[in-house]
């Protein structure tokens, strides 16, 4: 069953709140727009204009994590002196010839069952042509004709009014994945008139994943986009970190009204985090409900996000519409996949991709070990949710489950409340903590025997995660506990001991 | 001993009756006496001494790596060579030199051969006169042989030998040059319409195009990467055999190649066609064959109807359409292959610098000829998105009916077509340049190029000198990867038409012949 959209409707934002003049269509730093996550039709207003449905659709690209690129050899790697990976290949040096990477094409594979795809058991590579100085071969190979995976789904949860208690769940058709090249880096010298060219990111392995335009607003865009990362990242088949440009993410934007036609969309670019691309989805919705009830009329462009100011604004158009002259590639023939009935059987084992092979080693997708955590320790669902958020932290949380007596739903408040809040003051990771799963459970038993009072417990814990103001707490404890009769020096030494241990 | 056969010299340097040194001294100073022939682009004459020296310490230790090895070789310039210029007879890599080895040119090497230099083409191989390079056009060794110049000169004055001289056919015909006129034992050359056999047939020497696929494109400079296969010349047949059994097989950098391994083969000494079908395909009776080359081709026939084979006419309908097919992919592939000509990674660059965009259009303008350029424009025009379904998508399937028609064919038991390799025998430079390139190559690709667009394997077979006393030769088109079969009718072909060898003053000079010369009985 695949829910498509949500059917919100938004009113022109004058309706519920002042634009300031001159400081465009919304005051920044002010939620532009709510979801309406519920489903539920939006009535048009006591004013009785006629309401908009934002649609939005995804284009993501998201860097195939393998150590070599998808049609040469040279190693794939972040941040590598400019140029230091390129083979002749990447270069486009005359002659050389592409050889697809195994890896790659297991990786999309493994995507596209994650997304609930149709394997393409015959898919094929084109050359899309165009002039740019960061494509040597002035065309980049793609899968315009017949890509990977189609026809898929990802499901995606979010909360209702920013309520972690009513959680909605939703669904975007996944049109297809297709396999690509990267292109490399133009590094402009406008001070010197130059353009330096740095090929390492030159052919390394993308998956083009296109999300039909099943959202509505910015933070369904951002749910979804959050669950496609955990899938990738508990795949495997992409880092997917999008400040290091391993998932990048272009939003279809257009409005209209009910019963009418969908509304001309415009594209906008340079999104580079999660946080920013429901921002840009929702003021460019918003820009474009401002245009239109303005009389105005929304062209089909591309527009940058501008993430200092919040906005999105029209991209330098290169050339006009731009004719890519796709062609089959004719270097590399049909990517043919098996599967268990279509494996020939005298095939070498190291020249052939078996999907159901693949399928049977996918690990838990993110539903299903959230499904596990609720089933398993009676935890809420939202709190699954927390859980899974961080890399590492369900591990946390089952660590300690395992090490105490305390009941988990207990355990949970104290992960999610206090051990998070604080690694959070100190900006650390869960893999970072100071307190480690042993160490909470620890302290959690001696709370559940009552040895100690929960304020200590938290006081503790707040040392163990770098506060050490609250020694001086624990010290005024221990005086009160012993009526001063106590030296503060040799409590300190002590605790600082017990504490370090 | 120039003008005795690969496996001849083999034989000699085995012997000890040569040595790799020697044979190369002589080969690079018969290059220089024929340079007028404008056969090579470079000459690498310090490292093929070089190579020669190794190969010598090698046949000394009684270790040669085969037959091979001490051989002197020659590449035709669109084949990537490792610090030696590779130019495709173009402005736009005139300079560029090459850090890799294309595969074919790394497995000459690994096996001993001695590479002399990197011949003469058409800028990026598109042409069939070997006459449209920056280097200027390559002179057909026959222009200036006994033969020619006793029919031919005697009807104008000898001064006119400056006017007479006539092309080689192309585009490889640099490649056919240095074959022809003994300056090297074999030579690459790469077939994408006719480019091997076409300049094969005009120079009176073996070339074979095989079948898609069986020999390694990586490196090869592309024209049209679904069609090009790089192509072997040698002076007979059998050392077409050896050539192909050290060039073929599966290359982990070439997707195309066959995955089987490749097992070099030996022809018979005696082949047997009596058992054999020969399709004779009645569309190959093009316009404009000359009434010398049908006659050729008819005695042809007769020759395998007397061996006991079976002959048979037969028909390929799609033929016509070929030229017309081949020129949208090939101007298609072309725009798409010819794009990485920026300027930017490797090549000729514009001192234009008001912006990328004027960079990248006067590097090509200034690097490309007309004949490439014209070929960019169309393909690029074929390939606009409102035209793709109407000339590419419906060339494709053209081609797949042409080589549909071919497997038809085959399936009927026919076993080997025959047809003629060029419509007539080379025509003088002064007439070829009368025309464009375009109707040149639609005229000359003609019989050639259907093979291509099926994959097939063929091969030209040089059969006797025309009137004016230059060489014509026949074709033989197999099924795909029945090399051995191919070659061995070609053998057999070869044996009973003894084309006469070739009589040049300059290989005359150099040669003081330790074989005797073939018998130059013609098959007339």
């Amino acid at each position: 069953m695949v829910a498509r959209g949500c059917g919100g409707v938004w009113r022109r934002l004058r309706q519920r709140c002042a634009v300031r003049p001159g400081s465009g269509p919304f005051p920044r730093g002010e939620r532009a727009v709510a979801c309406n996550a519920r489903g539920g039709m939006m009535s048009a207003g006591k004013s009785g204009l006629t309401p908009w449905i934002p649609v939005v659709g995804l284009e993501i690209h998201a860097q195939i994590s393998s150590n070599s690129k998808l049609f040469s050899g040279s190693q794939v790697q972040f941040a590598a002196p400019p140029n230091s990976l390129v083979s002749f290949f990447d270069a486009s040096l005359p002659g050389t010839l592409p050889v697809l990477n195994r890896r790659c094409v297991e990786a999309a594979v493994m995507t596209g069952l994650a997304l609930n795809c149709h394997i393409n058991k015959k898919s094929l590579f084109d050359r899309k042509h165009y002039f740019y100085a960061d494509l040597p071969a002035g065309y980049q190979i793609t899968q315009q004709r017949v890509p990977i995976a189609v026809n898929g789904s990802l499901s995606y949860s979010l909360c209702i009014d920013n309520k972690m208690s009513q959680m909605v769940t939703k669904t975007v058709r996944i049109k297809q994945i297709q396999l690509e090249q990267d292109s490399g880096k133009s590094l402009h010298d406008d001070a010197r008139s130059q353009t330096l060219v740095d090929l390492n990111r030159a052919g390394v392995g993308l998956m083009e994943l296109v999300m039909e335009p099943d959202m509505c607003c910015g933070e369904e865009a951002a749910a979804a986009v959050r669950e496609l990362q955990l899938i990738l990242q508990t795949l495997g088949s992409s880092q997917a970190v999008m400040a290091e440009g391993q998932l990048r993410v272009d939003a279809n934007v257009s409005v209209h009204h009910p019963g009418e036609p969908y509304g001309v969309r415009t594209e906008v670019k340079n999104i580079n985090s999660i946080r920013f691309l429901a921002k840009a989805v929702d003021y460019e919705i918003q820009r474009q409900i401002e245009e239109l009830g303005n009389g105005g009329t929304i062209s089909n462009e591309t527009r940058a996000f501008d993430s200092k100011l919040g906005c999105t604004v029209p991209m330098r158009d290169k050339e006009g519409k731009q004719d890519y002259r796709f062609m089959p590639e004719p270097n590399l023939p049909p990517l043919i996949l098996y599967d268990a009935k279509s494996l020939p059987a005298n095939m070498n084992h190291q020249q052939v991709i078996n999907i159901d092979w693949i399928r049977e080693r996918l690990p838990d997708l993110p539903s299903v070990k959230r499904e596990k955590l609720v089933e398993q320790y009676g935890i809420l669902p939202e709190h699954s949710f927390t859980l899974l958020n961080e890399d590492g932290l369900p591990e946390f949380f089952e660590n300690v489950v395992k090490q105490t007596q305390m009941k988990p739903k207990k355990v949970i408040g104290w992960i999610l409340n206090d051990l998070l809040s604080y690694l959070k003051q100190h900006s650390l990771t869960v893999k970072e903590s100071p307190v480690s799963s042993f160490l909470l459970a620890d302290l959690l038993n001696l709370l559940e025997k009552k040895e100690i009072s929960s304020t200590a417990a938290k006081q503790v814990m707040a040392i163990k995660a770098g506060n050490q103001k609250v020694l001086n707490k624990l010290i005024g404890l221990v005086q009160k506990k012993t009526q001063g009769r106590s030296n503060p020096v040799l409590v300190k030494q002590l605790l600082e001991k017990k504490l370090s241990e | 001993m120039l003008r005795s056969s690969l496996r001849q010299v083999s034989a000699a340097l085995k012997e000890g009756r040569v040595t790799p040194t020697e044979l190369c001294q002589r080969c690079l100073a018969l290059i220089k006496s024929t340079k007028f022939l404008n056969a090579y682009i470079t000459v690498t004459e310090e490292t093929a001494l070089k190579q020669a020296e190794e190969s010598e310490k090698r046949r000394k230790r009684g270790q040669p790596l085969g037959i091979l090895d001490g051989i002197p070789i020659a590449v035709k310039d669109n084949f990537n060579t490792a610090g030696i210029e590779t130019t495709c007879a173009s402005n736009m890599l005139k300079g560029y030199i090459s850090p890799y080895n294309a595969t074919v040119v790394q497995k000459l090497l690994d096996q001993g051969a001695v590479l002399l230099g990197k011949t003469n083409l058409d800028e990026f191989a598109m042409g069939s006169g070997s006459t449209d390079g920056v280097f200027g056009p390559v002179r057909n060794p026959w222009s200036y042989s006994k033969q020619y110049k006793e029919k031919s000169v005697p009807k104008s004055h000898s001064e006119d030998e400056e006017y007479n001289w006539v092309i080689t056919g192309g585009s490889s015909g640099g490649s056919a040059a240095a074959v022809s006129s003994f300056t090297c034992f074999a030579a690459l050359g790469s077939d994408t319409g006719g480019s091997t056999r076409n300049p094969a047939a005009h120079c009176g020497v073996v070339g074979l195009k095989p079948t898609y696929g069986l020999i390694s494109r990586h490196g090869l400079i592309p024209l049209v990467n679904s069609m090009d296969v790089p192509g072997i010349l040698t002076r007979c047949v059998d050392d077409a055999a050896v050539l192909l059994g050290s060039l073929a097989g599966h290359d982990p950098k070439d997707s195309t190649t066959i995955q089987d391994d490749f097992k070099p083969f030996e022809l018979p000494d005696l082949p047997d066609v009596s058992k054999l079908s020969i399709g004779i395909p009645k569309e190959y009776h093009a316009p404009g064959l000359s009434s010398e080359i049908l006659s050729l081709w008819s005695k042809a026939a007769d020759l395998f109807k007397n061996a006991g084979a079976k002959v048979v006419e037969v028909s390929l309908p799609h033929t016509r359409y070929s030229i017309v097919c081949y020129h949208v992919l090939c101007t298609a592939e072309v725009a798409s292959n010819m794009a990485r000509f920026d300027g930017l990674e490797y090549g000729h660059r514009s001192d234009v610098k008001d912006s990328t965009e004027s960079m990248y259009a006067a590097t090509r303008r200034e690097g490309f000829n007309d004949v490439v350029r014209g070929r960019i424009l169309s393909g690029n025009y074929f390939l606009l998105k409102q035209n793709y379904e109407k000339y590419f998508v419906k060339a494709q399937k053209v081609r797949r009916l042409i080589a549909n028609d071919f497997g038809k064919v085959f399936g009927s038991g026919v076993d080997i077509l025959l047809t003629p390799t060029t419509l007539s025998d080379a025509v003088p430079y002064t007439e070829f340049i009368q025309e464009d390139n375009r109707t040149r190559s639609a005229q000359d690709d003609i019989l050639t190029q259907a093979a291509n667009m099926a994959g097939l394997p063929a091969i030209n077979v040089p059969t006797a000198l025309s009137e004016r006393g230059l060489p014509v030769g026949l074709q033989f088109i197999g099924r795909s990867f029945q090399e051995k079969q191919l070659l061995t009718v070609a053998k057999w072909f070869e044996k009973q038409v003894q084309f006469p060898v070739i009589q040049l003053e300059e290989a005359e000079r150099h040669d003081n012949g330790v074989f005797q010369h073939q018998k130059s009985a013609s098959f007339s």
